[in-house]
């Protein structure tokens, strides 16, 4: 989507813009992705460097690059962190960098490639948490690549891929609705939708569309008191 | 495994030499390296040591390091020193063992070939030791940058060479998993015949070969969808700033210079 592969039939459109090899460049700074290694997409030898590759690339002056590389470490709480070494961080702080260096290129999208795959689970919820205050913040589009359903269910919208084609498009509701086909594809539903169905078989009377443990632990405990 | 680095192993401080532009410590170092050889009497030898010595004051640099950077040639000097002694002959016969002969000439000469190699050691390694590798390569970059007009690659060289060094680290914790990760299975690193050891090394290299593959076709699309595209047009985020201090230090080697041709013999 952003130009490091083209489409072998069809075109890809960003923002009414037409992907090709003289725009690619342009599309680049909209878009910025974060991969799934934390560590294959370090390039500079420390914290600040790294965050002002991006801005180095695109020739912003240096005064600006200042600015913009202690804002976006702000964001993303990194900031004192400036002079670290990357094999002196975690896997969430690395990415939580890599985060830093897309947004301070100031995009529209941010694409996350598997991004909190290979961390561990306080390191991907920093990088959630990070990534959901910068949405809230920005107008900034997030798209998430991820086969973790929990986060998925936080997605205001939600695309289910199967063998390169779109097999589904819909609210997490809708999508988590379907149960028995996602789990066909070799998906899964979350944990608490499935309780969900569990208790409502066995005659709780819970409503639908938890789609986090917390809604769903709150719901009970109302029901709880009303009982 | 990392505390066993010594090459350009960077002593962090607050030192004028610390602060000094990287360019200006590097011009400093290659005409040093040059106005050694000037030197040819004692007079000119200890001019060059009172100036190495001054240099090792202002760097505050614990004595300790800039010795560690002598050990691994410590060999070397004495090797020399020997080397003169046996086969200079001129001057004055000083000491006659059958066919064993040393000469006042040998031992001059192999005093101060010992000085100089001591001297360069000390220097470069004042270098290495009071600027980041990252700041070496900045300078470098900045001092090559005339040889772009002949079409040599300078700022791709620095952007190697930066990387090389971010890797260091990953790659040693690397090797240090794979070798874990091989011992698990059998491969015995630590004992046995040469052989045998040598042949351990490639259950070790496959792999981190491979991943090191891996790792730099990942990093170069983390790069490309970053935006980069050679140093056309590029900025950069460090800035070099040359100062009064720097300006001196270059008319200091200027004078020593100077003060050289006017004492050597």
């Amino acid at each position: 989507m952003n130009g490091l592969q083209f489409a072998n039939s069809g075109t890809i459109t960003i923002n009414n813009q037409l992907l090709t090899e003289e725009s690619v460049w342009d599309v680049r700074q909209k878009i910025g992705m974060v991969f799934q290694n934390p560590d294959n997409q370090f390039v500079g030898t420390t914290v600040q460097d790294d965050v002002a590759f991006g801005l180095e690339n695109a020739g912003v002056s240096q005064q600006v690059m200042v600015e913009r590389v202690h804002g976006a470490l702000n964001k993303v709480k990194m900031n004192a962190f400036l002079n670290q070494e990357p094999h002196h961080l975690s896997g969430g702080q690395k990415q939580r960098v890599a985060i830093a260096g897309v947004i301070a290129l100031q995009p529209d999208i941010i694409i996350l490639d598997e991004a909190t795959s290979m961390l561990d689970p306080r390191g991907r919820e920093e990088v959630l948490e990070t990534v959901r205050e910068l949405k809230q913040e920005n107008e900034i589009t997030v798209i998430s690549i991820t086969h973790d359903l929990e986060e998925a269910a936080k997605a205001d919208r939600m695309i289910v891929m199967n063998q390169g084609r779109l097999y589904r498009e819909g609210s997490p509701q809708d999508i988590f609705e379907l149960e028995e086909e996602l789990i066909a594809l070799g998906l899964d539903i979350p944990f608490s939708v499935k309780l969900t169905k569990e208790l409502q078989k066995n005659g709780v009377r819970v409503v639908d569309g938890h789609l986090t443990e917390e809604e769903l632990v709150k719901d009970l405990c109302e029901l709880h008191s009303m009982m | 495994m990392l505390d066993k680095m010594i090459i350009g192993r960077y002593v962090p401080a607050n030192s004028l030499m610390h602060k000094m532009d990287p360019r200006a410590k590097l011009l400093l170092v290659f005409l040093f390296v040059c106005v050694v050889f000037l030197a040819n009497n004692v007079v000119s030898y200890g001019l060059l040591a009172v100036f190495t010595i001054l240099l090792i004051s202002l760097s505050k640099i614990p004595l300790r390091y800039l010795y560690n950077g002598l050990k691994p040639i410590f060999f070397l000097i004495v090797f020399t020193f020997l080397l003169h002694i046996l086969f200079t002959k001129e001057g004055e016969l000083l000491f006659e063992y059958g066919w064993f002969e040393i000469y006042e000439g040998g031992l001059i000469q192999g005093f101060f070939i010992s000085v100089r190699f001591t001297l360069l050691i000390l220097v470069t390694s004042l270098l290495t030791l009071t600027t980041s590798p990252i700041s070496i390569t900045d300078g470098m970059e900045e001092l090559l940058g005339p040889l772009k007009k002949w079409k040599m690659p300078v700022h791709e060289l620095a952007l190697m060479m930066s990387i090389a060094l971010r890797f260091i680290p990953t790659l040693m914790e690397e090797t240090e998993k794979i070798m874990k990760a091989q011992t698990a299975r059998g491969v015995d690193f630590s004992s046995g015949p040469i052989k045998d050891r040598v042949k351990s090394i490639v259950p070790l290299l496959v792999p981190l070969f491979v991943s090191s593959f891996k790792r730099a076709e990942e990093l170069a699309t983390a790069m490309e969808s970053r935006g980069y595209r050679g140093g056309e047009g590029r900025t950069k985020y460090r800035q070099l700033n040359w100062k009064t201090s720097d300006s001196l230090l270059m008319v200091s080697i200027g004078v020593l210079t100077v003060m050289l041709f006017l004492l050597r013999s």
